[in-house]
């Protein structure tokens, strides 16, 4: 089978699972969610499959939502960073040397924190909670899609039909939009899909820590934090499950931007 | 008849493109040469035509997607990855063409001695240096300080280290000024006379028939034909394939004139002759088939027939 | 470029990022919509003498620019004032539990480098053979991973199913911290650190083997083998000395990665490092001691990126040469 028409069937499969995941969470209600004291911490089986927890909750309902929790607040923090991203790495392809330099500086800064710790701090000094978490990861993810937007438009920049338009007077806003965006649009949108996962794994762990979402809502970070009391007294099943469930949420997104990105660039398609 | 060193018949080398099983591009195509000692065989073609490949081929060094059929022999034994091992680097030597070729980061003196320390290879080392006029420091600097004819010199040293019976040498004048590329090429003439089998791959024409003993003509990933050196000082009438006497109408003594269009890719399927589409006698048949015509050591690919009076006999 | 010129150019970097992530934090924490140490002061835990203390350093009634300079100065003489939950300076809890989370990252850093470089070489040298296929598709997998569940996974199999590794903490419990032995407290460094293993070997040897595959296809091995030079010969002269110093640049490279995800495998393993103490500060906003951390941390990393600049230097030979 074409590579192309393979690369395509994948994707068309993950984005569909993705869909799925986020539908069936938000049919689930509060009462499919609901403690039931007569099933506490059973084994996975067909009624549970991945089992019930202390409060006799179902383990795949409540990982569900978290994920479906966790899918909302990644793209979301995502999407702001990219929008900082193509802002930030505009400017520093576009205007004068010394933008650039001081562009340059700002990520080496940004990313020479390290991202957790960056994030707890911003979150805290937000004011923790939800909108605290969204703040601390749409800040620190910017970077790296930053630095790929700045060197295609710096690549594109040089470019002759570039030169020419700007003989003709256009201005930088002009040549951005016209020239540079349908160039740089591709990378974006690759390493867009690629942050995604990051942030998914900073929100799970930063959560987890204890600084996100508030511990009834059901989010992985929580469920997984939970489940650390019972580990000790040998409960496996709290933390395998919902944990595994997040590893393949992660793969599979990380395989859509793979195959994303063999689409749209075919350089890459060589290993 | 003397016997070759080196036979290869019907060599065709393609390679596999970007994993995929179906797409693959031909860089030779039935291929056939003999190499024997004593003799210089240069291998004439255009630049980026797929000249190297060969050389790998014979080397056994082709890439992990490449793929090969046809036979190579060597001194009456069929080559297989075992015999090249130990014939690589000892009776098969091969001077690459650019500095590349050198581990950048590895002193010049140890890739000549191939990492040997005991004072014998020292000391030849040291001894083949003087001999190519290389200043003693030489051996302790990196590729990247040698300039053009100091690097080619010491390619060439890695090569005179051995006793091969067979050297390869690809494009070795390219950048180098009169004195050093007569230099190269008077050290091959020379190591011939001693029975050994030499193949150059050049484009470089003029270089070829001043020096070589026979010329391989390639095109389109075939030999189209095998001629004497010589021939090209005696006149055209000499030479008998299309191409071939283009090539000498091509050269800056007799005319400068080229013909137009350029080489076509080699495709497998295609059972006509290469040429066809560029060719001044070409004939219906030429679209399906191709005669192989051998003379005695020489050889040439083409459906005109060459036996008639209008072709003098050479000498 | 000249070597020294490159050289002092990434130090001044270096030194500007440090001031300005001392610059970001502070007025981060001074913008912050909550004033977490107005707030601290109001709750009335504080004596009067602790909270002129507070004020004088804080500079709550100066503007903003003032308490900046206030601020730094006092850095500079290493006052980074008092951290609220353990009421004392910042600097002496952060040198308290350093100690730990050093032990813990160093062991880390050289396990990651060595392994990682290795399984990176063989992933390379035998290419598309069933192990690398394995081999990768378990670095990929552990690159999706969260740290923190790897470290799960471990306690589960480990302390919990086998019994063999002890459930947390850096010593044992209920023995007295100076009668703890070396032995003990790499005995309760092995899980975490073996997490975080797990987790950043793939970073490396992904690397490494892409490195080792482009040098195995290169011209001057290709030379090397025309040669005769044996397979043995060309790893141990041409492939390792291609890819070393690529490989320890990239690791000094990844401080960034390595800390954050240290922060997650103290707390899994309720390992009493500045991971958990920033997870404590963060949770109790004590913001003195979040800040003092956040630049600590920083320039640590910001001297693994120098040192890994530094290292990009000295592979290439054209410019070490340049010293003759």
């Amino acid at each position: 089978m074409n590579r192309r028409k393979k690369s395509k069937i994948i994707l068309v499969i993950i984005v569909a699972f993705v869909l799925l995941i986020m539908i069936s969470g938000s049919m689930i209600t509060d009462e499919m969610l609901a403690p039931d004291f007569s099933q506490k911490n059973q084994l996975p089986s067909l009624k549970h499959f991945f089992g019930t927890d202390w409060l006799g909750r179902d383990m795949f309902l409540r990982t569900i939502k978290g994920l479906q929790n966790s899918i909302i607040i990644g793209s979301i923090a995502s999407l702001i960073s990219s929008i900082i991203a193509l802002i930030v790495g505009g400017l520093a392809g576009t205007m004068p040397k010394w933008v650039d330099h001081i562009v340059r500086i700002v990520i080496d800064l940004v990313m020479g924190i390290p991202h957790l710790i960056l994030i707890i701090l911003i979150s805290v000094l937000a004011g923790r909670g939800v909108r605290g978490l969204l703040i601390g990861i749409a800040l620190t993810h910017w970077t790296s899609l930053a630095r790929i937007v700045r060197s295609e438009v710096l690549q594109v920049r040089n470019d002759h039909y570039v030169l020419v338009s700007r003989r003709f007077g256009k201005s930088n806003f002009y040549i951005f939009k016209e020239h540079m965006i349908p160039i740089v649009l591709p990378q974006y949108i690759i390493g867009l899909v690629l942050t995604f996962p990051h942030a998914i794994l900073h929100e799970a762990s930063v959560t987890f820590l204890g600084f996100g979402l508030s511990p009834e809502a059901p989010a992985i970070g929580i469920i997984l934090s939970e489940s650390m009391k019972y580990l000790v007294n040998g409960v496996w099943h709290l933390a395998f499950f919902p944990g595994l469930s997040l590893v393949l949420l992660v793969l599979l997104i990380n395989k859509l931007g793979e195959n994303l990105s063999l689409l749209l660039n075919p350089y890459l398609a060589r290993e | 008849m003397k016997r070759p060193l080196l036979e290869i018949n019907n060599l065709s080398v393609g390679f596999r493109m970007n994993g995929s099983k179906q797409k693959q591009s031909w860089a030779v195509n039935d291929l056939s040469i003999r190499a024997y000692p004593g003799e210089i065989l240069t291998i004439v073609g255009a630049s980026g035509s797929g000249k190297s490949v060969l050389a790998s081929a014979i080397l056994g060094l082709l890439p992990g997607n490449a793929i090969s059929s046809g036979e190579i022999i060597y001194d009456g034994k069929n080559v297989d990855k075992e015999l090249l091992n130990k014939l690589r680097g000892e009776e098969i030597t091969f001077i690459p063409q650019s500095i590349s070729s050198l581990d950048p980061l590895v002193k010049v003196g140890k890739q000549v001695r191939n990492f040997a320390s005991d004072d014998e290879t020292i000391k030849k080392q040291r001894k083949i240096f003087k001999e190519y006029g290389l200043n003693r420091s030489v051996e302790k600097t990196y590729p990247f300080q040698l300039s053009g004819g100091m690097a080619r010199r010491v390619l060439i040293s890695t090569t005179v280290m051995k006793n091969p019976r067979l050297i390869i040498a690809d494009e070795p004048t390219p950048g180098l000024d009169i004195q050093s590329a007569k230099k190269t090429m008077d050290y091959f003439k020379n190591y011939a006379k001693k029975d050994k089998a030499i193949i150059l791959i050049t484009h470089d024409i003029d270089l070829a028939i001043h020096y070589s003993d026979k010329l391989a003509i390639f095109y389109g990933g075939q030999i189209v034909e095998i001629t004497k050196a010589k021939y090209f000082h005696q006149g055209i009438q000499y030479l008998k394939h299309p191409y071939t006497r283009a090539l000498y109408r091509s050269l800056p003594t007799n005319g400068f004139k080229p013909i137009p269009g350029s080489q076509p890719i080699p495709d497998k399927d295609d059972q006509g002759c290469i040429f066809r589409d560029r060719c001044e006698c070409k004939v219906q048949i030429c679209d399906s088939s191709v005669n192989t015509q051998k003379f005695e050591d020489e050889m040439v690919r083409c459906n005109v027939d060459f036996t008639s009076e209008k072709y003098r006999l050479p000498v | 470029m000249n070597i020294t010129h490159y050289i002092i150019k990434n130090f001044m970097k270096m030194i500007l990022l440090i001031v300005l992530v001392s610059v970001v934090t502070f007025t981060l924490a001074v913008n912050s919509p909550i004033d977490p140490i107005r707030q601290y002061i109001g709750t009335g835990t504080v004596t009067d003498d602790q909270r002129d203390s507070i004020e004088e350093y804080w500079g709550l009634n100066d503007t903003k620019a003032e308490r900046f300079v206030k601020w730094s100065t006092n850095l500079l003489h290493g006052d980074f004032g008092d951290s609220i939950i353990f009421r004392k300076g910042v600097l002496s809890v952060i040198s308290e539990k350093a100690g730990s989370s050093l032990f813990l990252m160093l062991s880390t850093f050289t396990l990651t480098g060595i392994l990682g470089y290795i399984i990176g070489l063989f992933m390379g040298r035998f290419r598309d053979s069933i192990g690398d296929r394995i081999l990768k598709s378990i670095c990929i997998t552990f690159s999706a991973t969260p740290t923190f569940w790897v470290g799960m996974l471990m306690l589960i199999i480990f302390s919990v199913k086998l019994g063999i590794f002890p459930i947390g903490f850096s010593m044992p419990i209920g023995v007295r911290a100076d009668e703890v032995n070396i032995f003990d407290k790499i005995y309760h460094t092995i899980l975490p650190a073996l997490t975080l293993t797990l987790v950043f070997i793939p970073n490396i040897a992904l690397h490494t083997r892409s490195k080792v595959i482009e040098v195995l296809e290169s011209d001057y091995v290709l030379f090397a083998k025309a040669r005769g030079e044996s397979q043995k010969s060309i790893m141990k002269n041409h492939v390792i000395k291609n890819t070393v110093l690529p490989a320890i640049t990239i690791q000094f490279g990844s401080f960034s990665e390595i800390f954050g995800g240290s922060v997650l495998a103290e707390n899994v393993f309720s390992y009493p490092g500045l991971g958990t103490t920033i997870v404590t500060a963060g949770l109790g906003g004590d913001i003195p001691l979040l800040l003092g951390i956040t630049i600590i941390i920083s320039i640590f990393v910001f001297i693994g990126n120098f040192i890994a600049d530094l290292l990009h230097l000295f592979i290439n030979p054209m410019i070490r040469e340049e010293e003759i």
